[in-house]
């Protein structure tokens, strides 16, 4: 199994936990694991048409997977997963 | 409410002077407490990726803050809010501050840096259930 950190923010739709085990041989088939596991966590990284939120960046390792093959990058049971919701704004 | 040291408080302001004219930005890390406060126990600097427009603009790298949350992780602390500084603006939320937050529960510090001083330094709570009710809450900040 891998593991996907959980952001702070998100939590509570995730029984408290900060990391939480998930099975799946692609980044998506780990997320469709984790929603599955903790359904209240889906309309918070996906939207209404089923696509990961733009502001949701997902990294395997230290590697955004938009850079990878995306939601069918291959994980690893050692591999880690973030979920970073995106950080800026301005004056 | 957000729980501060006075040297870290000290530290983001100091921060947004130093970036001037460019905006700040940084992490706050620590832990929630039971009451719903955010008690800062370190704050780490973060580089402002926006080269485009950082006179009033900000992003952080989201594997700096990876790093962030893994070196904080190990220190038994978690991610409870960012800070950013407003060059020659006031310090109150934009509607861009507002539409590019998404950690809800967490505190916003923002600092206006008038001709490179820091002035006043405010914090706002980002709150709501979801993206389509969110808002920024005015928030006391306690300096220990």
């Amino acid at each position: 199994m891998s593991k996907i950190h959980i952001p702070t923010p998100l939590r509570q739709y995730a029984g408290k936990q900060a990391a939480i085990a998930v099975n799946g041989g692609t980044v998506g088939d780990a997320l469709s694991d984790l929603v599955s596991k903790h359904p209240d966590l889906r309309r918070h990284l996906y939207t209404d048409d089923g696509k990961l939120r733009a502001f949701v960046n997902v990294y395997l390792n230290d590697e955004d997977v938009r850079y990878l093959q995306k939601e069918a990058t291959a994980v690893k049971d050692s591999d880690t997963i973030s979920i970073v919701p995106s950080i800026a704004g301005g004056r | 409410m957000l729980r501060i040291t006075q040297s870290q408080f000290e530290a983001l302001r100091r921060h947004g002077e130093e970036t001037y004219p460019h905006e700040c930005c940084g992490v706050l890390l620590g832990q929630f407490e039971d009451d719903g406060t955010r008690r800062v126990t370190s704050i780490a600097r973060c580089g402002n990726t926006r080269d485009d427009s950082p006179h009033n603009r900000y992003n952080i790298d989201p594997r700096e803050l990876i790093r962030i949350q893994r070196e904080g992780r190990e220190r038994g602390e978690d991610i409870v809010g960012f800070y950013h500084s407003h060059p020659d603006h006031p310090a109150q939320w934009s509607s861009t501050d507002l539409a590019e937050a998404h950690w809800l529960g967490c505190s916003y510090v923002i600092t206006a840096v008038e001709k490179g001083r820091a002035a006043v330094t405010n914090s706002f709570e980002l709150k709501g259930s979801d993206e389509n009710d969110k808002q920024f809450s005015d928030e006391k900040v306690e300096i220990d």
